[in-house]
């Protein structure tokens, strides 16, 4: 084809196969930072209008206008602009920037909801077709719940399940728009229709009916892009239309599906390919490379869903995890990193820090020294970036994943995952102590076991009993994911995203624990220290008497840190042995994202001596204020738990103040980027980075107006930090900021 | 063996090179007016921690050490009121390749037998040692740190003869350890020196005031605040000059020379 000119042949040139084109084709740099361009012109005009926009979004309480009528689908909406003649890449998931879609197949009461929550009304007809015509994902889970599911629910042992919106997660192989053009991709998918096994079985019919959803996607997203005034049906032929041709694909996505998290993949070394041809051919400059790029990531850091705020409350500060993978080795023992790579880490300086796109380096201890210092300098100044440990990815998931949402790593158009939200084990350990009765409600959830009933806890007893619970809920929690998606499957479908995938996909069930460091210091405590319950009139244990000091997680010390690892492994080992929704591999993640605020409300007193109410650590960190040996012990604690156990990731962060990484600039580069290097060699998975002062926290509090891109880690992805809520905002200064002098 | 130790830091990047893992210990004969950890001063208190103890947690650490050229700092209190114990650590440290560094205000130093051949015995162990000279002007020394500065600099000029890398550090404290003479006095004394690789010019800060609050004891110097950025500057200047001056008179000699 004439748009490959100039590329090397090989295999994908023949089928389906963006890695083969990436190894062939990239070049890796290794220089430094120096060959960045500003900002142009036009890019500060667009973003000051964004910045205008967003101005106006906070004044109207977080949201500026949503859809009320139209329903969200690929070529729903005609196009969109913010200004036509400045805009590199265009498209808007509506008719205009900043106006929120209607997406009621998830479910229709979240989207009535959203509305409602910011003073709109769903439109009657809408309503009424899928009240009574079109039944939602929502629904169908519903019909299908137990009693105890809805028990576990609602007591919050199994929370921030995807059954009343869209699961995510799911990574599209954007870049197979750019590099085949859609007419190729239709052809390869009718090739599969047409050879799919001719024995009628559920699955085989499953197949086909997704093969030709996937297929009528396709045409749709041709569709859309002709809105715009683009024939997407051949390849793309030079920068620009790569990453125009790529980002239609990814916004077909975002107008089907409001997903909890709708990631990008792994783009920005793929796009380098063109970018290095247009520079070589003379068409292109540095300062037009780097605009591509801006313009690009505006439109990424624009996506926007409508979301209720008990939605809000579980997941704060309008999160969408564009989540972007950056960096990693390559299999043959290159880096993966080009110049684009320091582009799209660029545009937190042209742009300013945003939390959107998650930009996630994939870290290995062999990356180029002077990206590994950008990386460094780019996070001091900004605190939008995470990373996540390539060298211990690489080796399961080969070199062309990339992160879904936080964490979660995946072979980019090869593997998708059923989210599973967390089930919450500092709850499951008060249930153990009291013969599965709920510390809050009381009512019985699990089934009627009987209580401890001694007056000091006995480490033994308490494990057996634990052990036994953890029996009981990896059971319900595995049968509980199985009936949400089996009904996203069957009401809400990605078909645009699964049509940029191989039709034979890996599928993984990917479930996460909440509340480990919770778990851990308890244990510890009833192990180390003596621990009384105080039971109630019911003899339900409802707070607990510490006596004595206990190990505490964060230490490095592996008395508690053993039982960190112990009860991973443990409920990792005994989610197994459930049968899961389409074979799906077992995976687990060690994450909370922001809801370990909500969880903390929802867990009573805990024998750690945590309050009821009183936060969960995030993801796998340790409580906050018990790390008390400085931050290489704190981090070695959580490098302990192990990945092979968590193949779905350990979310870990990390707040500093900028004097105690080093004195100087030079030395807080040096210093930070040796420290994703140890944790990386110490086989660590995921870091949050933030280097800044608690003061200019609470500064922000009660100043915001001073402060609209100031950009915070909190557990995976980034937030705008006056976007959170006074309650999530103590929560992330009350957690420990490494200050030692 | 065992040491008297106050507490551990795993992440330190302010005492020497790279990232260090800290070791404060107990037990100090100094009683500045400006110190931030004066709950490390009481002699004999603190935990018992073993070599073996700290080596292995040390041993956790050393994919960060060694990423960032870093080692291990002891610090204090004062250090070199255990030094049978310092010799042992640094031996282990060795062992594993890992960098050593004193953090010392030389107060306990002295010419008595045993004392030197101690002495003697951990420098053959130790890569570096920082080396607090607060104040040059003797009175003044011995008003801010109940204590004459005659042997600490005397043990300035013993490292100097025996070669040792050291870092001079100097916390300036305003009205009372930034005195231009007295910083000229100091440049000069430290432009004497052969050994010195760095000096450091170390705002005084606050942070440790709490701890004399804990300890129920009144902080002396609550009037005074950090020092200016600018004045920081300065005393650098002050205290380098000679050593500039005098490094590049040897530069010219060596030139000579050839």
């Amino acid at each position: 084809m004439e748009q490959w000119k100039g590329f090397k042949s090989g295999a994908w040139q023949t089928e389906v196969n963006v890695s083969d084109f990436i190894l062939r084709n990239y070049k890796e740099y290794t220089g430094d930072d120096s060959f960045l361009e500003g900002p142009t012109e036009a890019t500060t005009k667009l973003w000051d209008q964004v910045l205008e926009l967003s101005k106006q979004e906070r004044e109207k309480g977080g949201v500026l206008d949503m859809d009320t009528k139209v329903v969200s689908t690929i070529t729903s909406h005609g196009p969109g602009y913010l200004d036509k003649n400045l805009e590199k890449v265009v498209g808007f998931q509506t008719d205009k920037p900043f106006k929120r879609s209607l997406q009621p197949f998830g479910g229709i009461r979240m989207a009535k909801q959203s509305l409602q929550a910011y003073g709109y009304e769903l439109d009657k007809d809408v309503e009424k077709v899928f009240t009574e015509y079109r039944k939602t994902h929502n629904q169908g889970v519903f019909d299908a719940y137990t009693d105890e599911m809805r028990t576990a629910r609602s007591v919050g042992i199994i929370t921030g399940l995807p059954d009343a919106y869209g699961r995510g997660r799911i990574i599209g192989d954007y870049r197979r728009a750019a590099l085949y053009g859609i007419d190729f991709l239709i052809e390869e998918k009718k090739k599969d229709l047409a050879n799919t096994s001719t024995v009628m079985t559920e699955d085989v019919i499953r197949l086909r009916e997704e093969l030709s959803e996937q297929i009528r996607a396709l045409v749709e997203l041709k569709d859309m892009a002709k809105a715009y005034g683009y024939d997407i049906s051949r390849p793309a032929a030079n920068a620009h239309e790569a990453f125009q041709w790529l980002y239609f694909a990814y916004l077909a996505a975002i107008k089907q599906q409001n997903g909890a998290a709708m990631s990008l993949g792994r783009v920005s070394t793929f796009l380098d390919i063109y970018i290095e041809r247009d520079l070589e051919n003379g068409v292109l400059t540095e300062k037009e490379a780097q605009e591509l790029v801006d313009h690009f990531v505006m439109k990424l850091r624009l996506v926007k869903f409508a979301r209720t705020p008990e939605y809000n409350e579980l997941f704060s500060g309008d999160p969408t995890w564009v989540t972007e993978s950056i960096g990693g080795m390559a299999n043959d023992g290159r880096s993966l990193v080009t110049k684009n790579s320091f582009r799209f880490l660029h545009t937190l300086t042209n742009l300013g820090p945003a939390p959107e796109p998650n930009l996630t380096v994939l870290w290995s201890t062999r990356l180029p020294d002077n990206f590994k210092k950008y990386c460094a300098k780019v996070s001091i100044e900004t605190s939008s970036v995470q990373y996540e440990n390539d060298d211990i990815m690489r080796p399961i998931y080969g070199d062309d994943y990339g992160i879904a949402c936080c964490v979660s790593a995946m072979e980019i158009g090869k593997q998708m995952q059923f989210f599973g939200a967390r089930a919450n084990l500092a709850k499951a350990l008060l249930y153990a102590i009291n013969g599965n009765v709920d510390e809050i409600k009381k009512v019985q959830v699990g089934p009627a076991y009987a209580p401890i009933t001694s007056d000091v806890l006995d480490y033994d007893e308490v494990m057996e009993k634990f052990d036994r619970t953890m029996d009981w809920l990896a059971g319900l929690y595995i049968n509980t994911l199985n009936v949400i998606h089996y009904m996203h499957d069957k009401y809400s479908y990605e078909s645009i995203e699964m049509a940029l995938h191989d039709t034979k996909i890996l599928r993984t069930m990917a479930t996460g624990i909440a509340g480990l460091s919770v778990v851990a210091d308890s244990l510890s405590a009833i192990k180390y220290a003596k621990v009384k319950p105080i039971r109630d009139e019911n003899g339900i244990a409802v707070d607990f008497e510490v006596e004595g000091d206990f190990p505490k997680y964060g230490n490095n010390d592996d008395r508690v840190d053993s039982i960190a690892v112990d009860v991973v492994k443990r409920f990792m080992t005994k989610l197994k042995k459930h049968k899961t929704y389409r074979d799906s591999v077992h995976t687990l993640s060690i994450l909370t994202i922001t809801s370990n605020v909500v969880y903390g409300k929802k867990t009573g007193n805990t024998p750690d001596g945590r309050r009821h109410g009183e936060p969960l650590a995030p993801g796998a960190n340790p409580m906050h204020g018990r790390d008390t040996k400085g931050a290489l012990a704190s981090l070695s604690s959580v490098a302990k738990i192990p990945y092979d156990y968590s193949l779905d990731g350990i979310s870990n962060t990390f707040s500093i103040v900028p004097n105690a990484l080093g004195k100087d600039e030079n030395s807080r580069v040096a210093n930070l980027a040796s420290i994703l290097d140890g944790y990386t060699a110490k086989d660590a998975h995921h870091l949050n980075v933030n280097v800044l002062n608690r003061e200019t926290l609470l500064d922000a509090m009660e100043h915001p107006e001073n402060y609209p891109q100031l950009t915070i880690r909190v557990s995976g992805y980034a937030v705008n930090f006056i976007k959170l809520t006074r309650e999530q905002q103590l929560d992330v200064i009350n957690r420990t900021f490494h200050e030692s002098m | 063996m065992n040491g008297n130790i106050h507490s551990t830091e795993s992440f330190g990047t302010v005492d020497g090179p790279g990232i260090r893992y800290v070791v404060f210990t107990q037990g100090c004969l100094l009683r500045c007016q400006f110190c931030h950890n004066a709950d490390t001063w009481e002699i004999g208190t603190g935990k018992e921690m073993s070599v073996s103890e700290i080596i292995n947690e040390l041993k956790s650490y050393l994919p960060f050490i060694e990423a960032s050229n870093g080692g291990i700092t002891v610090s204090g209190g004062e250090p070199l009121l255990q030094i049978p114990f310092l010799i042992e650590l640094f031996k282990e440290c060795k062992k594993i390749g890992v960098h050593t560094c004193i953090d010392t205000s030389g107060g306990c130093y002295s010419t008595a037998q045993s004392f030197q051949e101690n002495l003697q015995e951990l420098l053959n162990y130790t890569d570096l040692i920082l080396l607090d000279l607060k104040q040059i002007d003797h009175k003044k020394h011995k008003q801010l740190t109940g204590m004459s500065n005659k042997h600490i600099l005397e043990f300035a000029r013993f490292l100097s003869d025996q070669n040792v890398p050291v870092w001079i550090r100097h916390v300036l404290v305003p009205t009372i350890t930034d005195n231009e003479e007295d910083l000229t006095k100091l440049g000069d004394f430290i432009g004497t020196l052969n050994n010195v690789e760095k000096v450091e010019v170390l705002p005084y800060h606050k942070l440790g005031v709490y701890k004399w609050e804990a300890l129920g004891m009144q902080y002396p110097l609550k009037h005074i605040e950090p020092p200016s950025d600018e004045s920081v500057e300065k005393a650098k200047e002050l205290l380098t000059s000679s050593l500039k001056e005098n490094k590049q008179q040897k530069e010219k000699e060596a030139v000579l020379l050839v």
